[in-house]
């Protein structure tokens, strides 16, 4: 069975934190009662959260609280990592993304990831680009053109690169490279991106760029970010999610958690005052 | 004398001992390499590399003995690179975590190290009498890819293992399949590794003697080999054969020969080494 495609720029489009999100749509995202192992290591202890489609929703918590295992969850990036183990449900657009016969291709067209260190590949910015279309075997140049120019266009960098197309990816600079790796993902037009930390190795204008992109792709993805910077989750996020060793504390809009947080936990880290 | 002072001492002592030990090595590479070349450079020229053997010195040439290396590269590349590629790569790759593949990994470091004459005695009995090849370049090619295999092998998982996993880790992210990142990915940027390990092994190949010998290879064919089939001769058995002939001039032939021969091993070292700076360039 396949992951349904649904093409998210023909869904309408609301403003999902005008509109109370309860009354529309089913879940993007749905987890039930997570477990994940690393041998015999529980670094995941039994999560359930659903995140709304067109959205922005940020992971916190202290370093090796199961930000990146969680979200590694979603694209199915933890399978091949030694002594890992599952269990739970995890639905993506209604489907069970870890039944046995599901194609983990095709999920991950659907569900893009973009990591904490910009990793281009050693081609061109072109080439970059392009990728995830010719694997899906893709021959109408046209149609790769056309979704190159645009994916550099959606990322802003494409002022900044369309005379040099040819360069090599690696011979840009650091925040270039991570909205080129950006663009590389929205190319194959996933529904869902996730993000795994992807300013912590920025300066902090190129920080901000992305943060502005988050904000538009906001309108046809549905965005999960990992991030470690207290202002960037409020600033950009509408939901925020509070882990901590490997339990999920508090899953709430973005406002309350800053402002007025129910857990003790949230409210202490938030504020710096551990982790 | 103090501590430091004695550290100073013993860091300038090892940096001496260190310039020693080098020096031997090259003074008697050179010294070896300047004896050939006075014994040897003036019996180089075009009709000794294209006369057949003879039983006068003057009259000889390496023609059979160099088109018979030739051959013998060529199809020991034919075999050894596609299989020793394929067997790194699921080794690598695909094989990583299962026990048979940590019994293989274990048996082909061991039969890095087995003495080259048993690869011949293998060969031998498999290639020549179970398949009755005969004494062909053939079974010989095939003896000597045996002999490479496990150099090919180690340098290809070597070469995969040094491309960052998050490159990987990118492809398969867009949804590229196992076989997809690694024709895209993992082999364009392991392919200087690659090739390097393949010609260091083969221009060990070059030079082997034993096995060959032990194959059955002649140290006199009268015509050089026109297809894989033929019985054949290699460079390093005719130098053996030169050697042990009283005559001066067949001792100046051996010189001679082992000039070319060395020629041979630099100029294939020189393009490994020319393909890991390009490769190594495109990384950076
Ligand atoms: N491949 C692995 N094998 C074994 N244990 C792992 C592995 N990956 C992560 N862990 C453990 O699982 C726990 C959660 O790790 P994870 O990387 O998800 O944390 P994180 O919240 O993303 O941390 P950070 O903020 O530092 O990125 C940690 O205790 C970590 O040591
Ligand atoms: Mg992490």
């Amino acid at each position: 069975m396949e992951i349904t495609m649904e093409n998210p720029k023909k869904k309408d489009v609301v403003l999902d934190s005008i509109v109370d999100t309860s009354l529309k749509k089913t879940p993007k995202i749905e987890t039930k009662n997570i477990k994940v192992w690393y041998e015999e290591f529980n670094a995941i202890k039994g999560i359930s959260m659903s995140i709304k489609p067109n959205t922005v929703t940020a992971f916190i918590g202290p370093s090796g609280c199961g930000k990146s295992t969680f979200l590694r969850l979603f694209n199915r990036m933890n399978d091949y990592v030694d002594g890992f183990s599952l269990e739970g449900k995890i639905k993506i657009n209604g489907q069970n993304i870890y039944k046995k016969n599901v194609n983990v291709e095709e999920l991950r067209k659907e569900v893009g990831m973009v990591f904490q260190k910009p990793n281009p590949f050693p081609k061109s910015i072109f080439d970059n680009v392009a990728y995830g279309l010719k694997i899906q075997g893709i021959k109408d140049k046209q149609l790769i053109n056309d979704r190159v120019i645009s994916s550099l266009k959606q990322v802003g960098l494409w002022e900044e690169v369309k005379d040099d197309l040819k360069k090599s990816g690696l011979a840009l600079s650091g925040g270039q490279q991570q909205r080129l790796c950006i663009a590389r993902t929205l190319a194959v037009e996933p529904s869902i991106i996730l993000m795994d930390e992807p300013t912590s190795a920025l300066d902090p204008i190129s920080t901000a760029k992305i943060e502005e992109l988050i904000f538009q792709l906001k309108q046809k993805y549905t965005i999960v970010i990992v991030t470690h910077n207290m202002q960037q989750a409020s600033r950009i996020s509408d939901y925020t999610a509070f882990f901590y060793l490997g339990e999920l504390i508090e899953f709430n809009k973005t406002k309350n958690i800053f402002t007025n947080p129910e857990k003790k936990q949230t409210e202490n880290y938030i504020t710096g005052r551990f982790g | 004398m103090n501590n430091i002072q004695k550290n100073r001492w013993k860091d300038q002592a090892f940096k001496f001992w260190g310039i020693f030990c080098t020096m031997i090595g090259l003074v008697l590479l050179t010294i070896f390499i300047g004896d050939i070349l006075i014994d040897g450079i003036r019996r180089i020229d075009w009709d000794f590399i294209t006369d057949l053997p003879s039983r006068k010195a003057e009259n000889s040439g390496i023609y059979t003995a160099l088109m018979g290396s030739i051959w013998i590269l060529a199809l020991t590349t034919i075999i050894a690179f596609p299989v020793g590629v394929a067997a790194g790569i699921y080794l690598e790759e695909y094989a990583k975590n299962n026990k048979l593949a940590g019994l293989l990994e274990i048996n082909i470091s061991n039969l890095a190290g087995v003495p080259s004459i048993i690869y011949g005695l293998l060969g031998l009995e498999v290639f020549v009498r179970i398949m009755n090849l005969g004494a062909s370049v053939l079974a010989g090619s095939l003896t000597l890819s045996l002999l490479i295999l496990p150099i090919v092998i180690v340098s290809t998982r070597e070469a995969i293992k040094a491309v960052p996993q998050s490159i990987k880790d990118a492809s398969f992210a867009l949804g590229a399949s196992k076989w997809q990142t690694i024709w895209h990915q993992i082999l364009p940027a392991s392919g200087g590794g690659i090739l390097t390990g393949v010609i260091l092994a083969l221009s060990r190949a070059v030079g082997e003697t034993a096995p060959l010998i032990v194959v059955g290879a002649l140290a006199y064919v009268p015509f050089a080999p026109q297809s894989p089939m033929d019985e054949f001769s290699v460079m390093p058995i005719q130098i053996f054969n030169w050697i042990s002939r009283p005559q001066a001039g067949f001792i100046e032939n051996a010189a001679a020969a082992i000039i070319i021969l060395l020629g041979i091993t630099f100029i294939m070292n020189g393009i490994a080494v020319y393909f890991r700076n390009k490769w190594q360039k495109k990384w950076k």
